[in-house]
């Protein structure tokens, strides 16, 4: 597998061209949209709400067709977290991280050994047995993550993983998928509210207006990895931030 | 009730719902949670005294015999109480044998329609008429085409469990989170691999509170049945009619006590049966 330290250069696993969607109601979700992820990047993308950010990772998973433009995705394996974390309440923690190698088929002894490297990958050895409902809703988005980590996927999506959750448990989390991110180094498409987080994680942020959602700008991150929670404070990290809260507005009005 | 084997491992960082509480607490709170109804209790046969002796005059009293006579004369009459035993028995088969064929006709009609929207457009309001037409109206051609024993009377049961299934379990298997559904369609499982490992168990609360409806419809068909067939070995319901006609009102009323409590043991059977198989992952208090 190729793997690329710096963004940009790994191979393309996900690339939209003029893609739009227009729902069967008529409601015009996405126009116009060009975007590029290769394997090392980590691309999020921040707009108002209700401006197509779920639907273009539902384009991009293939489960909702676009209705114009070019979708390709070129992953093998395609990891997918969700705004909930979608567990099973019936099954514990470990047949829940097991769940997605089980449905693509792997033997029972090669799930179970992704899914235990997984559980450790996301810190919740020890709770294997836990049912989802004794679990908070950091440790359930772990779960959850760990869910899709033992397929290790090229292309990671993720829909506003950590929205629900309490401002510490959000950044102690996007910590560890920096820190996964820089081991793995998978290509992510990373969809979120909040500005500050969207600097902090990625290579790249895409800034969407509200509906129909275009790209009205696109911004390279310059910090390289690993990154430290002090990286919020320093004048680079603000003056980037101001800049894509700018355009953010701009694109809203 | 949430028994869980939590792992002694070292706490982490986050917040863990706690294990299931300490014996003590909980036998407080189930004896507070007998109290009440005990108390209920003691007063209705109070009640009943009250109407026995205080409304009833010398001669309306056999309308209503006083609890001890109820005792003394019919459950402490060996034949008597042998007699209803055995009439327990062949209700509580045709309850069961109707109750497990409705389950298996239900659950089976309940997957179909769930199958394909086609499927449930042309089966679904036959469910529903199920539960409209009275079946008591179709007791007398039942019997007439199937005969009077064990047959029709389990068929009448059927008919009387199967909408709670149907309903219930078509209900269970449809309202599976979306995001459940999208995490399945996404890793390409196929439809007999989504219903038996998402739709089924998801279902299962659900299914769960039809059963223990279906299973109180099935003592109530049983009985029914008997009592409108008035032919064949008696169960429950002839016993009752019988003992109706004769006057006999303490056997009466103990083959109604009888009767009911047959009911109440199977709905709390399935209760506790509920709580065994979901209760783990569900609050099987909440479904009813
Ligand atoms: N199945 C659907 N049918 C019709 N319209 C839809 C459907 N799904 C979404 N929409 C509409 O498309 C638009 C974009 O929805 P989407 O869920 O992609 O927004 P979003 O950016 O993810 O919003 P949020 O930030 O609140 O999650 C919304 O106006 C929504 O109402
Ligand atoms: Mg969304």
């Amino acid at each position: 597998m190729a793997t690329s330290d710096s963004p940009g250069q790994g191979e393309v696993v996900l690339s939209f061209v003029d893609v739009a969607k227009t729902y069967p109601d008529g409601t015009t979700a996405l126009e116009h949209v060009d975007l590029e992820v290769r394997r090392g990047d980590f691309v999020t993308v921040v707009g108002p709400s209700g401006c197509g950010k779920s639907t273009l990772l539902r384009i991009a998973s293939g489960l909702e067709p676009h209705t114009a433009g070019t979708s390709t995705v070129d992953s093998r394996h395609l990891g997918y977290v969700f705004q909930d974390a979608t567990l099973l309440p019936w099954r514990t923690v470990a047949q829940n991280v097991e769940l997605v190698a089980e449905l693509s088929g792997r033997p029972k002894n090669d799930r179970k050994a992704a899914a235990k490297d997984a559980i450790d990958l996301v810190g919740l050895t020890g709770f294997e047995k836990h049912l989802p409902r004794q679990l908070s809703g950091g440790m359930r988005m772990r779960v959850s993550l760990a869910r899709s980590l033992t397929l290790a996927p090229d292309l990671f999506l993720f829909d506003e993983p950590f929205g629900a959750l309490d401002e510490i448990t959000r950044e102690r989390l996007n910590d560890e998928l920096i820190r996964l991110f820089s081991t793995q180094r998978f290509g992510a498409l990373f969809i979120t509210h909040s500005v500050s987080e969207a600097v902090y994680l990625s290579t790249e942020v895409v800034v969407m207006s509200g509906r129909p959602g275009r790209v009205v700008q696109t911004f390279d991150v310059p910090f390289g990895y690993p990154r430290s929670p002090d990286l919020r404070f320093t004048p680079e990290f603000a003056a980037l931030s101001g800049e894509v809260s700018r355009a953010l507005r701009e694109g809203h009005s | 009730m949430s028994l869980t084997d939590s792992p002694a491992e070292a706490a982490p960082d986050e917040i863990v719902a706690p294990g299931p509480p300490a014996a003590r607490p909980r036998r407080r709170i189930r004896l507070r949670s007998w109290l009440p109804p005990l108390l209920v209790f003691v007063a209705l046969v109070a009640l009943w005294y009250a109407i026995t002796y205080g409304v009833l005059d010398e001669q309306r009293r056999f309308l209503m015999p006083p609890p001890d006579l109820v005792v003394t004369d019919a459950l402490f009459d060996r034949t008597t109480l042998e007699r209803m035993l055995v009439a327990l028995g062949r209700t509580a088969r045709v309850a069961f044998v109707g109750l497990a064929i409705a389950i298996v006709i239900g659950m089976a009609w309940a997957v179909a329609m769930s199958q394909a929207r086609w499927v449930e457009r042309s089966l679904f309001p036959y469910a529903v008429a199920l539960q409209c037409i009275p079946i008591l109206a179709l007791v007398p051609l039942i019997g007439f085409w199937f005969d009077f024993g064990f047959l029709s009377r389990t068929i009448v049961c059927v008919l009387i469990a199967l909408f709670p299934i149907v309903s219930n379990t078509l209900f269970g298997l449809q309202s599976v989170d979306k995001g459940q559904r999208d995490l399945f369609a996404l890793h390409g499982a196929s439809r007999w691999t989504t219903l038996r490992k998402l739709e089924f168990p998801a279902a299962m609360p659900a299914i769960f509170a039809g059963l223990r409806i279906a299973a109180g419809l099935s003592v109530i068909g049983a009985i029914v049945g008997d009592l409108f067939f008035k032919q064949g070995d008696p169960g429950l319901g002839i016993l009752i009619d019988n003992y109706r006609a004769r006057l006999q009102s303490p056997e009466l009323f103990l083959a109604i006590i009888i009767a009911s409590l047959f009911g109440i043991a199977v709905f709390t059977f399935f209760g506790w049966l509920a709580n065994r198989v979901v209760g783990r992952w569900y609050d099987t208090s909440k479904a009813g």
